[in-house]
Parts: C-alpha cells; structure tokens; sequence
C-alpha cells in the first residue's frame, strides 16, 4: 500500500515536473542599461524593445543607470531572476563574462562587445549604415558646408560612426567640413547642449550627436540650424530643426534572440546585424529636404540593402592621407581609431 | 577675444546650477549637518519647475515651486538626522536616491515636453562694459538671481545674530544648547533653507540650459557641488569663485578641443575634484601651523541635547 502512494506520489510529481516546464511560462529577460530609460535615446531605445518582449508576453526586468565600472553586482542579481540577460553598454562586457561563467544555465548577450564563452553571445547592429545615410542629408541640407559632430566617448564604435557620416555626407557636399567635440560622456545634457553651442558658434551649420539625449537637436533648433537624432526619433524636441534620425529598432534583435534561446537553437556567436534586417534606420524626413536629395540618400540605400556596397569597402583616404582600398573586414571596423579626410579635428589620444 | 568671452559666458552658464546647489550646502554645513543628497534635491527641483513652467509658462512660478519642492523634501532630511539622530551621511545618500528615484519616476510621461528657454537681458550701463559686460550682466534672470542669493546668504551668515548663531551650532552645539538656543530648530532651517536653494540649482537645467525633461537631466551636477562645498570653505563668496572656476573646467573641456589643444579628458574630469584635494590639503596645512580651523568642529556629529562630555 505504501509503496502504491508512493508510486502515485512520485507519478504525479513528475507530471507535474514535466507538465510544469512543458508550461513554463516563457523565459523571462532582464536588462541591463547604462543610462535611464527616460534618457530620450540610447537607453529608451533599447527599452522600447523590452517593451516589444514584455507586449509578447515575456516578463521583463530592467536595472537603469547602471556604471560601467561597477555592473557586476547588478548583472548578478539579475542572472538570479531572469532566464536571459541583455547587458546594453560597451563597458559591462568583462563583468557579463564572469557573470555568465557563474550561471551556466542562463543565456547572457552582451552589446555592442566581442568576448564571448559558451553561453554568452554578442549582438549588435550596423549603425553606420543608417548614420551614412542621414549625412547624405546633412551633407546636402548644409549651406555653410560645415557640419559639427557632439561626440561622445571616443571609442571605435563612435569613431567609426563619425568617419561614416563624414563619408555619406561627402556623397552630397564632396568638400563638407567636419568639426568634432568629445564631451567624454555618454549622457549629460547640458554639456551636449554647450557642445553644440560651440560647433554652432565655429560655423557648423547641421548639429550631429553621437550622445544619449536630445540636447543637441534643442540647441539646434535654438540657433535656427538643423540637426540629425541619435538612436530614438528627437523630432519633437524641436520639429523645426531635426532633419532625420539615425535608429534602433531593437525589437527586431530582442523578439529573435529571445525566440531562438526558448526554441533551443540559441548559439554563442556574434550577431551584427545590418540595414536589411531593419534594426537599424531612418525616420521621416524634415519638409525642408528636397526630394533631389531623398532620391540620391535612396540610391546609396538601395545599394546598401542589395549588399552591392558597404560604406567602408569601396575605398576612402584616412585623415593623414593615406588611401585605403581593400574593403574593411569586421574586425577593421570593430578597431577603426583613425579619422577619414573631410574631418577637420583630431582623434584624441586620451 | 569673442572666442575668449564665449567661453567665459558658457562658464557662467554651466557655474550657476553649481552656485545655487554650493550656496544650499554652505548655509547647511554652516550649521553643522552635512547634505549629500544635492544631487537628489537639485532632480527634484529641476522636475518640479519643469512640470510648473509647462503648466503656467510662468518662470517665478516655476523657480519658487522647485524651492518649495525641494525644501519639503530636504525636511525628510532634517527629520531623520535632526529629531531621529540617524547618521547625515547615510540619510543624505538615502536622499539622492530617493530624488533620483522620484524624479524619474514623475518624469516619465514628460518625455518629448519642451519649454521656451530663458533669455538674456543685459543690464543697461553694466552690459556695455568690456568682458565683464557680456559674461556677468547680458544673462538671464536666474544668473542675476544667484548673485543676489551670494550676497544675501554671505550678509546672513556674517553680518547678522542669526548667522552668528548659525555658525556657532556648527562649531559648538553644545555650548549653544546651554546659552539657550534652539540647536534644532537652527539646524533644521538651515537645512531647508539651504535644500531650497539646491532646488533652485536644479531647475536652472529646465529652465535655461535644456529646457525638456530627460531622466538625470544634472547628470552629476550635485557630487561636484558636494566638492565645491568644501572647496569653498563654508563661504558664499568663494563659492561663486569656485562654482565659475569649476563651470570654466566644464566649458574648457570643450573649447580646448576646437582650439586643437589635446588634452586628456579623463585630466579634465578629475579636474574639479583634484582641485578640491589640493586647496583643502594647503589650507589646511596652513591653518594647522595658524592653529586655525576652517571646517565647521560639529559637521557631520549627531546632536544630544543635555548630553555631557
């Protein structure tokens, strides 16, 4: 008799068990940001795919403003509670990689990095190509000829955003000028503002921001000058200056990567995806952009997405003259530190 | 020179949050209690005239409402260090925190609001002067504002019985309590006196130098302040100095680079800070052999009325 309820007992429990994860809820996913959700760019961009994971019925946690230097405390009380963890800045890359060591049963994908371990995965998306194609813009919406860049922190992903808007923007105005300020920030608005108040003040006449907040396209707009976004659409900080914004549709990226790790055919490896994909693009376009310009911004697009050209594999001259001309390959880009010619500052040497 | 003046006027821009937020910490620490929640206080401030100014599109309105905000918030601070005695340190953290939480917490659905920017008015007679002229008197009326409060809190806390008593319950609280002052009730309104102006600090973001709402709109703003309390040794008048002296290193950081001059920008960022070190090690070793002390004796001690020593 025992050993019968014993048998009942055990029987249900494993149905349960296998009924349980047969169940399951779907995986849950945490995030991980540098920056706060409200920062009106890189950090609401990435959020706004949460939200896409949370509307597919996954439950989402995020950790905001996190510092780069001391994320491994939060990358592990996340790995506690969520099945997936996207950590969405350069510098946590060391702290998922130990993470993830800890937790082998979880799925660790890291932004915008390179180190990887069996169940840690980079992602990240060709943002150069948008950024290529709203220089087009600029380049042509420029009547000084000059356009100022708000950098961020210089590092190669930033430094090869630069030298590809100098590259789309030299399609439309072949002697644009480039003048770039480091504010050596990712996030802080009144510094971006002063930036651009400064590249305005030396004659730039279309504001680019590689930083987080809108700032740049408010100070813009200030001066009667243009702007391009960066990451979110930053038109309605002021319509009047924001000609188009380069952006991530992280949505795309997040359902899929979530998907592949809850069908099991997830697989450490390094996704960078491009314009075809549609994590990356452009938003609408500013009135004053003539429709010229559209059509020549739409041919290099249509080049890019048919994959008969990238921005850096049809040759360039660096900035101290030299002729690049074999096409740059993944790791090239991921360490590109130099400038391109038509850019009239200096990398700095931090 | 234009360059040269626009450098100086960006300084003043980018010095006066850290004025106001310095001037707060002053007339706290003058009194003996410390405040690390600036940083809290100044995101209260700077969401609270945001959402007034959207509201009203009145600037007063705006600038006392962020006082008021941050002074209700600054009495959790005199509440639980004061009454409670619990330790200034952890609740002036547990402040930041808390501003830094509740700000973006209401500032959640501002995103994508804008407001019309202050503008300058130069002062007739004065903005005519060279140099001086354009950075001090062609700025807007918070600016003009700042230096009122500099004088006023520097004539408060020098001048007057009520500054004398102020300072003497940062220095010797003890000896007060038996003359018969109110050590807590001093203490407890410097403390919100000077978390109204952080406040004000704070809503200078909104209202001139990014008039919309992004989360952390200060960005560190009120840890360099914490600094340059120190900095300027407890005295409003080198806390303008020092609040310029820091905003000249915020807008320097830029102004080198278009010069083509390279520096390091981690030099630069370590800029205000190392500078607190330095003049805080000379002064005080100069004080020492003086027999001199500049930090107030009480700062930071938790106050027991009837205690004895």
């Amino acid at each position: 008799m025992r050993k019968l309820i014993s048998i009942i007992i055990s029987t249900t429990l494993t149905m349960l068990l296998v009924g349980g994860s047969a169940w399951a809820a779907k995986p849950s996913v945490g995030f991980i940001y540098v920056g706060p959700v409200g920062d009106g760019g890189w950090t609401h961009a990435h959020d706004l795919g949460r939200k896409a994971l949370e509307e597919a019925g996954h439950k989402t946690y995020f950790v905001e403003s996190v510092p780069e230097g001391s994320s491994e405390g939060p990358i592990l009380k996340m790995a506690r509670k969520a099945d997936i963890v996207f950590t969405t800045s350069f510098g946590f890359m060391d702290p998922t990689l130990k993470v993830s060591k800890k937790f082998p049963d979880k799925t660790f994908l890291h932004c915008s990095g390179f180190k990887q371990s069996k169940n840690m995965g980079n992602y990240f998306g060709r943002m150069y190509q948008a950024k290529y194609l709203a220089a087009i813009i600029a380049g042509g919406m420029s009547k000084k000829g000059r356009i100022g860049i708000v950098g961020s922190q210089p590092i190669p992903e930033i430094i090869r955003h630069i030298n590809a808007i100098t590259l789309g923007a030299q399609q439309s105005n072949p002697n644009i000028e480039v003048e770039v300020l480091w504010i050596n920030s990712w996030f802080d608005p009144a510094k971006e503002s002063d930036a651009a108040q400064a590249l305005i003040d030396n004659g730039a006449d279309v504001i680019v921001t590689m930083a987080d907040s809108p700032a740049t396209v408010q100070t813009s707009k200030k001066n009667g000058v243009y702007a391009i976004g960066n990451d979110t659409d930053m038109a309605i900080y002021g319509k009047e200056a924001h000609l188009t914004a380069a952006v991530w549709n992280w949505d795309v990226y997040y359902l899929e990567a979530v998907k592949s790790v809850e069908n099991g055919t997830w697989k450490a490896g390094s996704h960078w995806w491009g314009l075809d994909s549609g994590i990356v693009g452009l938003t609408s376009f500013h009135p004053d952009v003539p429709q010229s310009l559209i059509v020549q911004m739409n041919r290099e697009k249509g080049r890019i997405l048919s994959g008969t050209m990238d921005v850096f594999d049809h040759g360039f001259t660096k900035q101290d003259g030299t002729r690049v001309t074999k096409p740059l390959n993944d790791g090239e880009m991921l360490g590109m530190m130099y400038y391109v010619k038509g850019i009239i500052s200096k990398v700095p040497s931090g | 020179m234009e360059f040269f003046i626009q450098i100086l006027i960006a300084a003043v821009a980018m010095g006066t949050p850290l004025l106001f937020a310095t001037l707060g910490g002053v007339i706290s620490e003058r009194a003996g209690v410390i405040n690390l929640g600036m940083e809290g206080l100044m995101l209260v401030g700077a969401l609270v005239a945001f959402v007034v100014m959207l509201n009203t599109g009145n600037y007063f309105y705006a600038v006392a409402a962020a006082a008021f905000a941050s002074g209700i918030v600054s009495m959790i601070h005199g509440i639980v260090c004061l009454m409670l005695r619990a330790s200034q340190i952890a609740s002036g953290l547990a402040l930041t925190f808390f501003g830094t939480g509740l700000s973006g917490l209401f500032g959640d659905k501002l995103m994508g609001e804008t407001v019309e920017p202050l503008s300058r008015i130069p002062i007739p007679g004065l903005h005519t002067i060279p140099v001086l002229g354009p950075v001090l008197f062609n700025q807007d009326v918070i600016v003009y504002f700042s230096y009122i409060c500099v004088a006023l809190s520097w004539w408060l806390l020098f001048k007057t019985r009520i500054g004398l008593n102020i300072r003497s319950i940062g220095e010797a609280p003890e000896v007060c309590d038996s003359l018969g002052l109110s050590v807590l009730s001093y203490r407890f309104f410097a403390v919100v006196g000077g978390g109204m102006l952080i406040g004000i600090g704070g809503a200078y973001f909104p209202l001139a130098l990014t008039p919309f709402w992004v989360d952390g709109i200060t960005a560190g703003r009120g840890w360099i302040a914490v600094a340059l309390v120190i900095f300027a040794f407890w005295d409003p008048l080198k806390a303008l100095g020092g609040a310029y002296l820091f905003g000249l290193a915020l807008a320097l950081e830029l102004r080198l680079q278009i010069l083509g001059i390279d520096m390091s920008p981690y030099f630069l960022k370590m800029l205000p800070y190392v500078l607190t070190i330095l003049v805080l090690t000379l002064v005080t070793i100069r004080n020492n052999r003086r027999g001199i002390q500049v930090m107030p004796a009480a700062l930071g001690k938790v106050f027991f009325r009837g205690e004895k020593h």
